[in-house]
């Protein structure tokens, strides 16, 4: 898009610079042809393929509900991150996940309006009292990835931050657990 | 007001403010005249003016006060993250300074710079002497003022509000914002909204009638277009915001809970209504300004516009589409993924219209011989802006991009670019091109042209690296910029180029004001130009033409460029002043013929009074002194009574002489004059209002979590029946009274005051229906929305009994005759709506009760 964008601010730029510079120059276009050109065809094929393009990528990054991935909860509230874990589990803070395959992170709303992200794993879904939404992340390795509230949620909003942990898919079960009883550091 | 007394103009003509000795010629005995009877009256009175010269200025001056104390706040914001952990101000403060620079820019300077400029501007330019409904520009103004003002206040006090200028609840909700910041917002930005309304009825009534004779709707400036289109925006714009405001206060201060989740509510009902009303007010803002520029560029070009059908053609279809993509800013709050593609497509479909315009007027540019001026910078400047703010705008559009950039600093940039480039650069544009009209000095061009520089370098210095910052991954409305993520310097390099900026505006306002003070006389037309906002002197005189010109082409200059001299001279209609009249001629919409005379009311205090009224409201619910708002209301009742004292005639005229052998009636005794064409559209504002409130009952059925409520509700007969009753009485007793006005004013009389008594029983029966089948409405949001709906109903009920009154005193008081009987067809307009309404909110209601268990069948 940045390149495409780039070509037409030129394209755009340079007809300007050329009206300026060579007055007179585009008298015999007839009206038309900028209507016609300009108005309509470009944008109209330009947009087109973007939207069949966006339409295919969207659904590719979305949760279907026929693949298996894991589910962890995320509850945020004024200004903490809280994750709920299939056995009942909590850690605050810290995601747990496993690496290389994905995981559905069921956002829940809690008291204001907060919004989960992970800038390196994917997009990011708000969490709106009263509403449950979900959003698929997948981290191809394990590591450390921070997150972010990126819905304004009052004073504490700058520091409402969290690490998503994305451990390896053999022995994530174990890792969870050890985390949960304290007995790793969360 | 058949004849008015005259008070003295100081001197016997008027000077503009400086008393220049190169005035033009002596004025004719007939320009002395309407001097006399056009001036504002000096001093105090300056404070009754209703002239849309003044009024005009006014809201501009205004709107770049306002400009510049939103600036100020803007450099705090980057002063704020300049540098990393940044202790500048804690985030307490820092939350109130974004909310107020968002709110301050949007509500306080966009909207009434442009509506100022319209205001100016349009009379002059359609040919006519004054707006519509010069008291209403007035009221706008003082309630704009007032509005504004509070907001300002609580800002110097710290307690502005502080949960971002969209205000989302449930942060925004008295549990998680329990002072008085989000009512300060909530009141205020509603108060500043009664002049957008104001703004929009007189915009669309008096580009629709009141233009010169010969300007049909195809021969109309395209800058009148332009502002028609914005005005019929607002008017279905702005209700639903009107309507969430009030919601959202009457939830924060009587517990009413649309919004509250755990009990029927949904904070997404808010943000629904807000960018139903938020992003149509991006074109709102755009519109006016691409107006301008569609005037500017073919003076500057010297040729003629390309393609004015197909530009008028673009605009109204941009309007149209921008109601249909408010969802674009909702993509991450979870909405399926096939209805965002939908958005995502209309969001992308905008391009097309505004891609015509763009390229139309590259076409113009390039057809004719440009010449470079500072008006020629800033329209440079805003394509290279505006095209970038478009492009990145189809990028946020794409709904798989705006999961990643929403809420990040690239939406900042983005935003920035479309409203700096499409509304900011449009308007430095229009200041130095219309300088010359509004003081009559000549423009020196030396010092703008290096304002241009700064303020077109420091922009893109802040903005175009801040999409960068935004891309990094920073979010937006972080108090400080934490370290480590390479987001340092891409903030301090925003931060100097914000303070290059500043010092641009700092520089243009300085170069403003040396050239009112010292610039040299003008000619009349400097630029060349060839409509007839340049026939008139420059300054404008109060009556701005002193004949109004016949119109025969779109450039009417070009076809006479002695217009200005000869209307002058009083070639033309309406030129000899009588009765103390302010008159202005009144033509049919499409055709341009012209039908009659209106009679403009002649400078007061009520706008103002009526305002200090509604603020004196107003400032009773925000400091909960609930005692005073009953005698407030009181207050502004009787004072917009008081208006219709002065409007209107005692007696028949007959058709009166227009000049150019022309007789013409008066609008009193046509059928249908500017306030029933005003009643009109400003039921169609009420009307969207109404239909914004329905949705929120069916979308809260369909959407919101604890539905159906506790026990369904159950209309009593009795009252029911009345109310149906009674409201359809109303509308038909007062379209009897129109009918009995030939035979009997005395019996009209009889009537109306049948049709007040059934208004206020009908107002009774919905209270009272209130009271008894929703006893506690504070239970659930079905509840809620019940009350809400039969308050509404009575308030038109409670309207329609005073109107209804008021007829009556007209009749008896001889401003109602067989000829004179438009007050009553005026009257006839709400309570025909009120009762079409009434039947309305019952069916409603008895739908949403039925609907209620029924939800389950609907969302699985």
């Amino acid at each position: 898009m940045l390149a495409g964008s780039s070509a037409i601010f030129l394209f755009v730029s340079a007809l300007l610079a050329l009206a300026l510079l060579k007055p007179g120059l585009g008298a015999n276009v007839p009206p038309k042809r900028w209507l016609v050109w300009g108005g309509l065809a470009f944008p109209g094929v330009v947009l087109s393929a973007l939207l069949v393009f966006a339409l295919a990528t969207g659904e590719r990054l979305l949760p279907h509900p026929g693949t298996q991935a894991y589910t962890v909860e995320a509850l945020p509230e004024q200004w903490l991150w809280r994750f709920r874990y299939p056995g009942g589990g909590e850690s605050v803070g810290t995601l747990h996940i496993p690496a290389g395959q994905p995981v559905d992170v069921r956002v829940i709303g809690t008291d204001v309006i907060h919004s989960f992200w992970v800038p390196r794993l994917g997009g990011k879904i708000d969490a709106i009292p009263g509403h449950v939404n979900t959003i698929r992340l997948t981290a191809d390795r394990p590591g450390s990835y921070g997150g972010v509230c990126s819905e304004f949620c009052g004073t504490g909003h700058t520091g409402m931050i969290f690490t998503a942990l994305a451990h390896e898919a053999e022995g994530f079960e174990a890792a969870l657990a050890a985390v949960l009883s304290g007995e790793a550091p969360r | 007001m058949s004849q008015v007394d005259l008070p003295l103009v100081p001197g016997d003509v008027a000077e503009p403010a400086s008393g220049d000795a190169a005035l033009p010629p002596k004025l004719t005995a007939a320009q002395r005249g309407l001097e006399r009877i056009w001036a504002t009256p000096p001093g105090w009175g300056r404070l009754s003016s209703v002239n849309h010269t003044v009024l005009g200025r006014r809201f501009i001056v205004a709107a770049f006060v306002f400009f510049a104390i939103g600036g100020v706040l803007a450099m705090l914001i980057r002063a704020q993250l300049a540098s990393p952990r940044s202790a500048f101000v804690g985030p307490d403060v820092y939350n109130q300074i974004f909310t107020m620079h968002g709110t301050v820019m949007m509500f306080l300077f966009a909207i009434p710079m442009f509506e100022g400029l319209a205001i100016y501007l349009l009379p002059k330019m359609l040919g006519a002497r004054d707006f519509a409904f010069p008291r209403l520009t007035a009221l706008g103004f003082w309630c704009y003022l007032f509005g504004g003002s509070i907001l300002i206040a609580a800002l110097v006090m710290g307690v502005a509000p502080d949960s971002g200028w969209f205000m989302y609840t449930p942060l925004s909700s008295n549990v998680y914002s329990p002072g008085i910041n989000a009512d300060v917002w909530l009141l205020g930005v509603t108060f500043v909204e009664i002049s957008a309304v104001a703004a929009a009825v007189e915009l669309t009534v008096s580009i629709l009638k009141f233009r010169a004779p010969g300007m049909t709707l195809a021969k109309m400036p395209l800058f009148a277009w332009y502002i028609l289109v914005t005005a019929g925006m607002m008017l279905v714009g702005f209700p639903p915001l009107i309507l969430g405001s009030i919601l959202l206060e009457l939830e924060r201060a009587a517990d009413l809970p649309f919004f509250d989740p755990t009990r029927g509510g949904d904070p997404l009902l808010w943000q629904h209504l807000f960018w139903l009303f938020g992003h149509p007010e991006v074109y709102i803002i755009f519109l006016p300004a691409a107006g301008i520029l569609t005037t500017m560029i073919p003076v500057l070009a010297r040729r003629e516009i390309l393609g004015y059908s197909w530009i008028v053609v673009a605009i109204t279809a941009l309007g149209f589409l921008s109601f249909g993509l408010w969802v674009h800013h909702m993509f991450t709050v979870g909405i399926p993924h096939l209805a965002q593609s939908f958005f995502s497509a209309a969001s992308v479909l905008v391009a097309i219209p505004t891609g015509v315009q763009i390229f139309l007027w590259l076409g113009t540019l390039m057809a004719g011989r440009p010449r470079m001026s500072v008006p020629m910078l800033f329209v440079v400047g805003f394509f290279l802006i505006f095209v970038c703010g478009g492009l990145t705008g189809v990028m946020l559009a794409i709904v798989p991009f705006d999961w990643q950039a929403h809420d990040t600093h690239f939406v900042v940039a983005h935003l920035h670019y479309v409203l700096v480039g499409g509304f900011v650069f449009p308007m430095l544009a229009a200041a130095y091109y219309y300088l010359p009209h509004v003081t009559g000095r000549e423009p020196l061009y030396g010092v703008g042209k290096l304002a241009f520089w700064l303020i077109f370098l420091g922009f893109n210095a802040t903005f175009l690296v801040m999409h960068l910052t935004g891309l990094l991954g920073m979010p937006r409305r972080w108090a400080v910029v934490p370290e480590g993520y390479g987001w340092d310097w891409p903030n301090l390099v925003s931060s100097i180029g914000g303070f290059v900026m500043t010092a641009g505006f700092a520089l243009f306002a300085a170069d403003v004001l040396f050239q009112i003070r010292f610039g040299r006389r003008s000619k009349p037309d400097p630029w060349g130009a060839e409509t007839l906002e340049w026939a008139t002197a420059i300054p404008p005189r109060p009556y701005a033409f002193a004949a109004i010109p016949a119109v025969s082409s779109r450039t009417p200059l070009r076809d006479r460029p002695d217009l200005g001299a000869a209307l002058e001279r009083g070639e033309g209609y309406l030129a000899e002043p009588r009765h103390g009249w302010q008159e202005t001629l009144v033509v049919g919409i499409a055709d341009g013929r012209p039908e009659h005379i209106a009679v403009l009311p002649r400078p007061t205090f009520l706008p103002l009074l009526t305002a200090l009224a509604i603020g004196a409201f107003v400032l009773s619910l925000l400091f909960k002194l609930y005692w005073l708002s009953p005698v407030a209301l009181l207050l502004v009742t009787g004072l917009l009574l008081a208006w219709s004292g002065q409007a209107g005639q005692r007696q028949d005229h007959g058709p009166l002489s227009a000049g150019m052998g022309l007789a013409l009636p008066l609008h009193a005794e046509v059928e249908r004059p500017a306030t029933w064409w005003g009643m009109l559209f400003l039921l169609v504002a009420d009307a969207t209002l109404f239909a914004s409130l329905m949705f929120g009952g069916l979308f809260l059925w369909l959407v919101a979590p604890g539905w159906p409520g506790p026990a369904p509700l159950d209309l009593p007969w009795t009252p029911t029946v009345g109310l149906l009753v009674s409201a359809l009485a109303a509308a038909l007793l007062g379209r009897a009274a129109l009918i009995a006005v030939p035979r009997s004013t005395r019996l009209a009389a009889a009537l109306l005051v049948a049709a007040a008594l059934a208004h206020a029983l009908a107002a009774g029966c919905a209270i009272l229906i209130a009271a008894t089948a929703v006893p506690t409405p504070t239970l659930h949001a079905h509840m809620a929305v019940s009350v809400a709906v039969l308050g509404y109903v009575a308030l038109h009920g409670a309207i329609g009994a005073v109107l209804a009154g008021l007829g009556a005193w007209r009749c008896l008081a001889g401003y109602v005759s067989a000829k004179r009987s438009a007050d009553l067809r005026t009257g006839a307009l709400w309570h025909g709506y009120t009762a079409a309404a009434t039947l309305l909110a019952l069916g409603f209601l008895v739908g949403l009760g039925r609907l209620a268990p029924l939800r389950e069948l609907a969302v699985p």
